[in-house]
């Protein structure tokens, strides 16, 4: 299991010791509790729609009418550049990427907190509740996507929007997205065990990222001088990929792409770290 | 049958006292730094092996020091101390929550904990929904949980409430489900904390049964921890008493329980009380008494008695003076401030004389006072006139428990009855007419 380490005496199953090394990811003990991922995933999944009567509409709810305030007010009012885009696929692609990520984020970087009573309690690997959330946002990032999918087919038909082969990018820009939400989530998480400010920071932060990343305009509208500056959030290239190969619009970057993914390889392995680093000690501190 | 399934060698727990987080900005960004860097705060040193030589100042404490203990299959062991000896610590350290700073814990098998009510149960969830996420938490794969459904909710009787979301269940029925999934877990060593002081009477009686049929039929070990002496008593074979982080004592429970009782609850009062000299309420100076000490029916000094247990009282009297037709009073008062017992040192309340000097008064009781809180008042006084010449009211307050020294009754209203209690049997015979 989990705390068994190279050396010990094989006629024990566990040993609790004292934690030396600094990495120890057992992907083996995550995959023992599999039934225990698809629970949280379920219930996560539906005990927010219990005594609610629209149930999984809500997810498709917020996304419309945010687009349709976004059409308004950046479309109309604003008059800001869509390359050309419909202004509603635009907006909407924008938003059920922008809001997986945020998701993830969010829920993710309050793992401890909220688990604080059940992780005093029982052991099981920590990890299990942070990808739980991963995949109970991506179902409902799927019903979003249906949604998506809906509109953008009627625009292909009437608006003369037309895919090209970067389509098939499309499961990588989502578990890119997924990826950078569950690795910046981790590492707050871990951190606000002991810092409860990064909660509020989360909270408004992630509110003022979306601006900084190409949602409520697209990429070729940002000056020259300033556009390296927007790529360096990894935001930028999937956004800009995903818009790119469901509308032909724009450009697609390489170096933004792989920056995208690059980076979020990286903070997943950082934030993995931390997390399993923090997941031994954070009942003392929390 | 007599494999070891858990040892622990030299387990030891530190936590920092005081307030995590709190420093200056330096500490704090030094311990981000640390923290990035994913090493333990350099500050807190919870879990850094090399503390014991370093830890030289009291912000530190060993929440448990030098832990060993072996526990054999199908054993079930009680835990028992009094609140801060180091039983939570204990238990979240067996089940992984935390780990120990110093030593090892070696487990044969799957070690299961039963969860505080609730802990776990999403209360949007119906009750069968939670039993299968109850079950995975605790380390049930879909499969077994499947098969074992039926117990579960015969056990818990629940079956009418399957599809009711939990937030609707009463708290003894979360309290069932809960027990009841953890009981079905089969792990081969389940841990129980304090949980069955919320379920009823039969449902105690069932937990405390199905726990002593998970290990005797099943040869799986139970770790129980319990306040309440009288389940630690039917249930478990072996208890370890802690205390201060360490274990204190490790036996038969009849044993660790009476030491449990006698010894540890009192401790933070003195046997003997030493009379300041201004708790007399009246007094001419003629007398003083000095000290109160009660002794107990195995002679040795206590402030808790079990029931029906016979004490003698040791009482220092110092006389400054030849007193002449005097007497002395001894009085037991309940918790109300009744005097309920009068001991007196003449026959009929005869008068006596004392000489100069100290004096130790003593008086065997072999009164049965009910389960409760009581005190002592001393008195001396004239007999004639009634003046006293030393008063010492309501001091030494003493306890009477619940259990007896030989073994338990299960008689929940023993201290809703009467004052005294006398060991004269009522005898009850057939009358013929």
């Amino acid at each position: 299991m989990q705390e068994s380490e190279a050396g010990v005496d094989d006629s024990w199953d566990l040993v609790i010791k004292p934690k030396k090394s600094w990495y120890s990811l057992d992907l083996k003990s995550i995959w023992n509790y599999r039934d225990l991922l698809v629970l949280f995933v379920r219930r996560d999944f539906v005990s927010v729609f219990k005594q609610t009567i629209l149930g999984p509409l809500w997810f498709v709810i917020q996304p419309l009418f945010t687009t349709l305030i976004y059409t308004i007010v950046f479309g109309n009012l604003a008059n800001l550049a869509t390359d050309g885009i419909p202004q509603p696929v635009f907006y909407l692609s924008g938003v059920i990427l922008w809001n997986y990520f945020s998701e993830c984020l969010m829920k993710t970087s309050e793992t401890f907190i909220v688990n604080q009573a059940l992780f005093g309690k029982v052991y099981f690997p920590r990890l299990i509740v942070p990808i739980s959330i991963v995949m109970s946002n991506f179902l409902k990032f799927g019903v979003q996507l249906i949604l998506f999918a809906i509109i953008y087919f009627y625009f292909t038909f009437n608006g003369g929007v037309s895919p090209n082969l970067y389509i098939l990018l499309l499961p990588v820009l989502v578990i890119i997205m997924a990826g950078l939400g569950l690795a910046l989530g981790l590492i707050v998480s871990s951190l606000t065990t002991k810092y409860k400010d990064l909660r509020f920071l989360v909270q408004f932060g992630v509110q003022l990222a979306m601006y900084a990343s190409p949602i409520v305009y697209p990429l070729s509208l940002v000056p020259d001088k300033y556009k390296m500056l927007l790529i360096l959030n990894p935001a930028t290239g999937v956004i800009e990929t995903f818009r790119f190969a469901l509308f032909s619009a724009g450009e697609f970057n390489l170096f933004a792409f792989s920056y995208s993914c690059f980076s979020m390889i990286a903070l997943l392995l950082i934030g993995i770290v931390i997390f399993n680093r923090m997941e031994k000690s954070f009942i003392d501190t929390v | 049958m007599t494999e070891t399934v858990l040892k622990l060698e030299n387990v030891s727990k530190q936590y920092r006292l005081g307030q995590i987080g709190t420093g200056t900005l330096s500490h704090d960004l030094n311990r981000w730094w640390a923290s990035v860097r994913g090493k333990d705060d350099p500050y807190a040193k919870v879990g850094v092996e090399n503390d014991r030589s370093k830890a030289t100042n009291d912000n530190y404490v060993w929440a448990l020091k030098d832990v060993n203990l072996d526990v054999k299959q199908g054993e079930i062991l009680g835990v028992i101390g009094k609140n801060g000896a180091g039983k939570s610590t204990l238990l979240k350290l067996l089940s992984q929550v935390t780990q120990p700073s110093t030593g090892s814990i070696k487990v044969r098998g799957r070690i299961a904990s039963l969860l505080e009510v609730g802990t776990g149960f999403h209360p949007e969830l119906t009750g069968k929904e939670n039993i299968f996420l109850n079950g995975a938490i605790l380390g049930m794969t879909k499969r077994e949980i499947h098969s074992k459904l039926e117990e579960i909710v015969d056990f818990a009787g629940v079956a009418k409430y399957l599809d009711t979301p939990t937030k609707r269940y009463s708290s003894g029925m979360t309290v069932r489900l809960g027990f009841a999934i953890a009981a079905h877990l089969e792990p081969e060593i389940l841990v129980v904390d304090e949980v069955l002081a919320v379920g009823d009477a039969e449902f105690q009686r069932k937990a405390i049964g199905k726990m002593q049929d998970v290990s005797r039929q099943g040869g799986r070990t139970v770790l129980f921890v319990s306040h309440n002496m009288s389940s630690i008593r039917t249930l478990c074979e072996k208890v370890v008493m802690l205390n201060n982080g360490t274990v204190h004592k490790i036996g038969e429970p009849a044993e660790v329980i009476s030491e449990y009782l006698s010894v540890n609850r009192g401790e933070s009062q003195n046997v003997t009380l030493e009379i300041p000299n201004d708790l007399s309420t009246y007094g001419n100076g003629e007398a003083k008494f000095k000290s109160v000490l009660l002794i107990n029916s195995i002679n040795s000094p206590t402030r808790k008695l079990f029931f029906c247990e016979n004490f003698t009282l040791r009482i220092k009297l110092n006389v400054f003076r030849y007193l002449e037709n005097v007497i002395v009073n001894i009085f037991i008062l309940n918790a109300y401030g009744e005097k309920i017992v009068t001991y007196s040192s003449g026959k009929n309340f005869q008068s006596m004389a004392i000489e100069e000097g100290s004096k130790l008064i003593e008086v065997g009781c072999n009164e049965s006072l009910i389960p409760g809180e009581y005190s002592l008042c001393l008195l001396i006084a004239y007999h004639n006139t009634g003046n006293s010449i030393d008063y010492v009211e309501s001091v030494y307050s003493f306890e009477v428990l619940k259990d007896s020294r030989n073994g338990t009754f299960d008689y929940p209203w023993v201290t809703r009855n009467g004052i005294v209690y006398s060991d004269q049997i009522i005898k009850i015979s057939q009358v013929w007419n």
